[in-house]
């Protein structure tokens, strides 16, 4: 899938509420080095992921940008994996600062396997098996509406 | 009045005419869409929808184990694309190198692409699993004629003996053409040197059988003039390179673009694309946002000039960066036996040892006059639509009309403008739209997202349901057990 700026958001929107809530729910409870009640685990588990979300648009808006530069105006899949880089440390740091201060703060590991498990996910559906329900949406530049 | 004239009429819904890739793909996503075989014909002269293609690829030297120029994921034997070439081919050759290649592809490899024979494999899985040779019926398509109370008569001629009379007529709601290149567009000067001294073996397309040329080099060295900037120069490149290294051959190589591409070119930073050495780099027919992204997106808005002005920007006769064909050439070059120059061919003619001579003249007014034993033009398949009887009937009674780059307009869901008739519809996809409001007609995934975009249409209208998540998961599931849609 060859992203627009507004599929890039919808794509990312989309996995998260699905694919990126399904591994949160299940990864949650073995999150290795975090303790408290599950529930606050899971509260916190989700919140993390609307971060991403939140975060994401701004993300987004950067990629579209350096797109612009790509003759081809594509998105390497390479690209998409390698970006859980600067997303993560930008995220983990934030939150390890209390900028964001209605998610508590989260052990290391936790973060760190939650994040990347996340995020591979939600990358290897992108690069295939969406396209088994959804034939519309890679030639929509990755819009879901 | 047909019924008077004694022509057998058959009443099909749905028709499409061609047989070949753009036919294919369009009844495969109407039958997985769920359109039984009995709505549905196709009129074709070839047995198979790969036939045509195959031909030209093997003529431009793409036999069933060389790779061809497309993303692994534009797969036409299956319209969700995935699981991709790739990843089909790395399990059943067990080459995890394959997965690596995609993975870093465009960026530290070169595209990964499917080789010819996956993909003729594949076509013909698929086309036994939708029952397609159920609904082929041969023969010449003479014209498509819009019918007085809606839709379309069209006339074919059966093969010889395949029928009682001369011609059949079909009468359906809903017509499709695709018919493909209209035919070889040969240079200028080539062709009045083909017609003047009647010589078809020396001056040739790339894409008719020219397998004498690489069987004469074998023989004796000899030196080839290659016309062309695109892949199928870079193809015949390496075949006559290949061969050169395989037998220990002498050939020498004159390369000629008309445009010499010296680096990254474009108006914009925004829009410049990499080149050198003569040619202009990319990885697909078209920058690859043409498929789904940007570029598709922006396209669609275009009407006039302005299409017409953007078709300009992203054009241009272009071929993959290759790291193989990279190597090759740079050995040529450094060697002595590879000759790229920039330059127009005023004429060719024999020279006094009855080779041929061409009368080259670069931009800098130099005029250089190579001898060669062979001209390979590997300028493409570009002629004009209305050299195909149907489009010409088409745009002189059927109310069809030109784009702005000279081809056929048809709306964003593929229906030929001007056409339309009562309550049915006249498509056409492929080359004859290119100009359209999506530009990358010409290819896989272009052919299959046009085949979306009608069956979407014909879904609109009635025809059949628009298939939707679960319609369509069940029926990957059924084309990956191949088992009957």
């Amino acid at each position: 899938m060859v992203p627009t700026l507004w599929g890039r958001i919808q794509t990312r929107l989309f996995m998260l509420a699905t694919v990126g809530a399904i591994i949160t729910l299940l990864i949650v409870p073995v999150l290795p080095g975090s303790s408290g009640p599950l529930s606050e685990r899971y509260l916190n588990g989700f919140l993390v992921l609307a971060a991403v979300g939140v975060l994401g648009i701004v993300w987004e808006l950067i990629y579209h940008f350096l797109m612009q530069f790509r003759w081809e105006k594509d998105w390497p899949t390479l690209f998409g994996l390698l970006t859980l880089v600067p997303e993560g440390l930008v995220l983990y740091f934030l939150l390890r600062s209390g900028a964001v201060d209605v998610i508590d703060p989260v052990p290391p590991a936790a973060f760190w396997t939650h994040f990347t498990v996340v995020w591979v996910c939600i990358w290897l559906v992108t690069n295939g098996p969406m396209r088994v329900p959804f034939i519309r949406w890679r030639f929509r530049g990755g819009r879901v509406l | 009045m047909v019924a008077a004239a004694g022509i057998p009429m058959y009443d099909i819904p749905f028709l499409t005419v061609g047989g070949g890739m753009g036919s294919f793909v369009t009844l495969d996503y109407l039958r997985i869409y769920g359109v039984p075989t009995s709505q549905m014909r196709v009129v074709s002269n070839i047995d198979h929808p790969w036939q045509t293609y195959e031909f030209l690829t093997r003529c431009s030297q793409i036999p069933r184990g060389e790779r061809i120029r497309s993303d692994s994921s534009s797969r036409p034997d299956n319209l969700w694309g995935f699981p991709s070439y790739a990843l089909e081919e790395a399990w059943k050759e067990k080459k995890p190198s394959y997965l690596w290649q995609i993975l870093t592809e465009p960026l530290l490899n070169d595209y990964w692409t499917p080789r010819a024979g996956t993909v003729f494999e594949n076509l013909e899985r698929e086309a036994k699993r939708i029952n397609y040779w159920d609904m082929l019926v041969k023969g010449q398509v003479r014209m498509v004629r819009r019918r007085a109370g809606g839709g379309y008569f069209t006339v074919v001629t059966p093969p010889d003996g395949a029928a009682a009379t001369k011609r059949i007529i079909f009468r359906s709601r809903f017509v499709h053409i695709a018919i493909g290149y209209p035919g070889l567009k040969f240079l200028p000067d080539l062709q009045e040197f083909r017609t003047k001294h009647g010589d078809y073996q020396h001056v040739v397309n790339a894409y008719e059988p020219h397998e004498q040329v690489y069987e004469f080099l074998k023989t004796r060295p000899g030196t080839v003039v290659i016309r062309g900037g695109g892949i199928v120069a870079s193809r015949v490149l390496q075949r006559l390179f290949d061969d050169r290294e395989r037998y220990g051959l002498q050939t020498q190589i004159i390369h000629i673009f008309r445009t010499f591409v010296s680096g990254s070119h474009g108006p914009h930073i925004w829009s410049r694309r990499k080149g050198g050495d003569g040619w202009a780099y990319q990885g697909f027919n078209y920058p690859k946002s043409v498929w789904g992204g940007q570029l598709k997106a922006q396209m669609r808005k275009l009407e006039g000039a302005d299409r017409a002005k953007k078709y300009k920007q992203m054009g241009g006769t272009n071929t993959p960066y290759r790291r193989r064909w990279q190597e090759q050439m740079r050995a040529g070059r450094s060697g002595g036996y590879y000759h790229p120059v920039q330059g127009t061919v005023d004429r060719v003619e024999h020279g006094q040892d009855g080779r041929l001579v061409s009368y080259v003249r670069s931009s800098d007014g130099i005029v250089r006059e190579p001898v060669s034993d062979y001209i390979i033009d590997c300028t493409g398949l570009e002629a004009d639509i209305a050299e195909h009887r149907i489009f010409a009937d088409l745009l002189q009674h059927g109310g069809a009309f030109r784009n702005p780059v000279g081809r056929l307009e048809v709306e964003r869901h593929f229906e030929v403008k001007g056409t339309a008739n009562g309550d049915g519809a006249l498509y056409a996809s492929g080359s004859a739209t290119l100009g359209g409001y999506f530009p990358g007609v010409d290819t896989f995934l272009g052919l299959q997202i046009a085949a979306q975009e009608i069956a979407d249409d014909l879904a609109r209208r009635g025809f059949v349901k628009k298939m939707g998540p679960l319609r369509s998961t069940s029926q990957w599931f059924k084309w990956a057990f191949n088992s009957s849609v």
